[in-house]
């Protein structure tokens, strides 16, 4: 190593301090809500879970732990196979899937999980017309279902595994393959093993944000009847009037997502998933055979149409049947919504990017264990994080409070920080951390130790390295990273819902209204508005995607 | 020069935050709505119009909200809670988060089983959970009871909703009232021996699986059936009072109390008065195709319609006090 180089890294080592202090402030809003609710746990409710284990527990995780995997497993293929598909090989309709494989992610799980039972279940049109046709529809399968509720959420949440294994394959670039095959490996056997495992990384990430998704989620569970360690939290609090119990219970719930990073941080604990590449020289796609191709199209098309089209056709007759409702005020749900979207999509994502960045430079055991935990709060029901998000703001607005009144007297201002939109961003942080940093983590991965050493022995470090190496290498990583949450955002009620200032009604929120008494019909109308504008974001990753491609 | 742009920043950034508290006028009030939006707008438009009074609002469920209220102490800006059930409002006073209103309007409106016995909190409308069954396979003479549907003549012929539903938490815990724990659990196990289908997620689901022949009997709130009678007119299910000669149909409320530490509890006060009187209740109950809680307002003509029904006498704070043990005896007889 040059002289230069070796000064260079020396004057990282002084800053040291200095970005893990960045990144632990960073965190402080995504813990703060876990903190809540690991303080909980100091004060059980012993009758409450006395009852719980005997009657609650052993159902609800057996069906938790099922529902998960379930979703996992059939998420994973759904969303890796398409992804080969499209940046991989070429097939009718190739270029127009790449981007409208990822609009499911538009559509909440919750709303997807509405139109499915509504249409399928006994009194839907569906099995009415079986009825009709065939006398009898008993031998349909049961849709209210664990079956029926794994099947709806892998539908909502594969695009996460499809978004990140597809840029892992477009970075790794084709000719990885082609070196394997050139060292003796047919074309299948080169795929599944150089491809696939060099994509670990961000097919494990995708799948980690779809569990976590899955664990998170009532609204869907709920409506086809599924027992979830969620409805018990949610029955804990709400009917046992327990919210301790239900702390606790999320409590538990972390555990549970804590082993489960440990367990995958172990399984590939040596791994190297760092790759030279050169994108000017990329070679081109894989020519299937017309057998494959016409499979290939039909595949795309029928997970296309099953999570996409069919559902916003149906929302959009509802839509239409509820058409008066639409008024002015939407101009005001929408640009509301993509503000607060936009906005979280900047914030969260410049905080993942801080720290996956930092992880990479200066990574210790405890700064990745501490951005870890702080990214839990993807996996805990929304409600419940909500709740962990206001208690702490509320407790530092009081705080300032008392202070103005020690200052002013009865005359001193109120304040209300809960109620503002930096209070709604910060909820949006303990949520959806995970969703900007693991695209990016995993990003960075890609990116050879040779790289930096490289441009550190040529003179380039600190904020040049950043600049003109690191940040280049990662757009489409930060541009997925952005996409998601942008897309969550969008989507997200309970937070939303207890700190936005008065008046400030997004159409999640519109949702919420219409939902809350069963007016299913009436939320469609927001439900499309949902989708049609997270066809923003998604518009602009496929132009993105296309150059980098 | 760039701490000097920081401290601007952040100094303006307080200043927004405060502005929320800062506009404290005397001639506003804040509510925290567990009822939705376009059930309860209307309302406060009507009151602004007639009174000049401001009302500003958040709309959630009453669970978080009442977390909210309660971490704010006697800063929170709010000074009502309205909520769609009693034993939301039960537990929220409970909890000391609710004060004593002593109003004579409010106790000459509101009849009494319908409001706290210490007057914290008041219901505003009725929703009334009865049961419905299908015009083409039940006669309404088969029915009595809510307790008669866990009768084996029943079986395989009952929808129910699922029991995570606070209105079916309220109905038993009424039952429980009536007859103690160990007959309601008998009854409860009865239901769910006779279920046709797994427990739905919400009524009108259990309206429509009775219409498709699923099953021929459930139990509904009323304005769910009102809902659906408007989109389906010729829907073959009908309402029936259960328990006419005996303790008569399970009524809930949505209500209001003023919260504790309300900045403008007087004015919270008026707002409630207003509420209980003749135009408002009417729009209030009519919006949702509920009952009045003022016995004298008139009913919407769709309401009107499924006649008269005497209402269990029983206060609906019971309902509340009772809620936990509903809910854990419907985890022991299997009713999800």
């Amino acid at each position: 190593m040059s002289k230069h180089g070796a000064s260079a890294l020396a004057t990282h080592h002084k800053l040291r301090l200095t970005p893990s202090v960045v990144a632990l402030v960073l965190c402080i809003p995504a813990l703060a809500p876990l903190l809540v609710i690991a303080y909980a746990s100091f004060s059980p409710d012993t009758e409450v879970w006395k009852h719980l284990s005997q009657y609650v527990l052993p159902e609800v995780t057996a069906n938790t732990l099922l529902l998960v995997a379930q979703v996992a497993l059939l998420s994973g293929v759904l969303g890796t196979a398409l992804a080969w598909l499209t940046a991989m090989c070429e097939f009718p309709g190739r270029r127009f899937f790449e981007w409208a494989l990822l609009l499911p992610l538009a559509v909440p799980a919750y709303v997807l999980a509405f139109v499915a039972v509504g249409f399928l279940d006994y009194a839907g049109p569906f099995q009415t017309l079986l009825r009709e046709v065939f006398g009898s529809s008993s031998w349909f399968p049961r849709i209210r279902s664990l079956g029926g509720a794994a099947f709806v959420l892998s539908l909502a949440t594969y695009p996460y595994v499809y978004l990140l294994a597809r840029s892992a394959f477009l970075t790794q670039g084709r000719r990885a393959l082609e070196a394997a095959q050139s060292l003796g490996y047919g074309r299948v056997a080169a795929s599944w093993k150089v491809a696939l495992p060099m994509a670990r990384p961000w097919i494990f990430a995708g799948i980690a944000l779809t569990a976590m998704e899955t664990l998170a989620d009532f609204g869907a569970v709920y409506i086809f009847n599924v027992r979830t360690f969620t409805t018990a939290i949610y029955g804990a609090w709400f009917g046992m009037r327990s919210v301790n119990t239900a702390l606790q219970l999320a409590g538990v719930l972390m555990l549970f997502v804590l082993a489960a990073f440990v367990l995958e941080r172990r399984s590939r604990a040596n791994a190297n998933f760092a790759l030279a590449r050169d994108v000017s020289r990329e070679s081109p796609r894989l020519v299937l055979s017309p057998v494959m191709r016409r499979f290939a199209c039909a595949f795309a098309a029928t997970v296309f149409a099953i999570a996409f089209v069919l559902p916003v056709i149906q929302l959009a007759i509802w839509a239409y049947e509820n058409i008066g409702d639409l008024d002015v005020r939407y101009i005001g749900f929408v640009s509301r919504s993509l503000l607060l979207a936009a906005s979280a999509a900047a914030v969260i994502v410049a905080a993942g990017f801080v720290l996956a960045y930092m992880l990479r430079r200066f990574p210790s055991k405890l700064s990745h264990a501490v951005i870890r935990v702080a990214t839990m709060g993807y996996a805990i029901p929304g409600t419940v994080l909500a709740v962990g998000v206001l208690v702490p703001i509320i407790y530092l607005n009081n705080t300032f409070q008392d202070l103005l009144r020690d200052w002013f007297g009865d005359g001193a201002p109120l304040l209300m920080f809960q109620g503002t939109l930096v209070a709604v961003l910060l909820g949006y942080m303990a949520r959806f951390l995970a969703v900007g940093f693991n695209p990016i983590e995993s990003g960075l991965q890609r990116i050879t130790r040779s790289v930096d050493e490289a441009a550190i022995s040529l003179g380039v470090s600190g904020t040049a390295l950043l600049r003109q190496i690191h940040l280049p290498l990662l757009r489409t990583s930060l541009a997925t990273a952005a996409t998601l949450v942008f897309v969550d955002v969008m989507k997200e009620m309970p937070i939303t819902l207890i700190v936005r200032p008065f008046g400030w009604d997004t159409l999640a929120i519109r949702v919420f209204e219409m939902t809350a008494e069963g007016e299913w019909q009436r939320a469609a109308l927001p439900a499309v508005a949902i989708v049609l504008a997270g066809l923003i974001p998604v518009a602009l990753l496929t132009r993105r995607g296309a150059h980098v491609a | 020069m760039r701490f000097q742009r920081l401290k601007a920043v952040f100094v303006a950034a307080l200043f927004v935050a405060g502005l929320n508290g800062c506009s404290e006028r005397s001639n506003e009030i804040v509510v925290y709505s567990a009822r939705n939006e376009q059930l309860i707008k209307p309302v406060f438009d009507r009151y602004t119009a007639e009174t000049s009074v401001q009302i500003r609002f958040v709309t959630d469920d009453a669970g978080p909200l009442i977390e909210r209220l309660a971490a704010e102490g006697e800063n929170s800006p709010a000074d009502v809670l309205l909520t769609v059930d009693a034993g939301e409002l039960w537990h929220a006073a409970e909890r000391g988060l609710l004060r004593p209103i002593d109003s004579e309007i409010l106790a000459a409106n509101i009849p009494e089983t319908l409001r706290d016995p210490q007057n914290r909190w008041f219901g505003f409308s009725v929703r009334a959970r009865t049961i419905v069954y299908s015009t083409e396979r039940v006669k309404p003479e088969e029915l009595s009871t809510y307790e008669a549907l866990a009768e084996p003549r029943w079986k395989g012929k009952l929808c129910l909703r699922t029991s995570k539903k606070v209105y079916n938490q309220s109905l038993v815990a009424m039952l429980i009232a009536q007859h103690g724990e160990e007959q309601t659990e008998k009854i409860v196990r009865g239901w769910v021996e006779n279920l046709a289908t797994d427990v739905f997620s919400n009524d009108t689901q259990v309206m429509e699986a009775i219409a498709a022949g699923q099953c021929d009997v459930g139990i509904v709130n009323t304005y769910y059936y009102g809902r659906l009678l408007r989109d389906k007119p010729d829907i073959p299910v009908k309402i029936f009072w259960p328990d006419q000669e005996g303790s008569g149909v399970h009524v809930n409320v949505s209500g209001a109390g003023v919260t504790a530490h309300a900045p403008r509890a007087e004015a919270a006060k008026k707002f409630l008065e207003w509420l209980s009187q003749d135009e408002s209740q009417a729009m209030f109950a009519g919006l949702n195709l509920e009952y009045p809680a003022n016995p004298n307002v008139k009913r919407d003509p769709i309401v009107e319609a499924w006649g008269e029904f005497k209402a269990n006498p029983i206060n609906v704070a019971k309902a509340g006090e009772l809620q936990a043990a509903a809910v854990k005896l419907m985890d022991r007889a299997g009713y999800r």
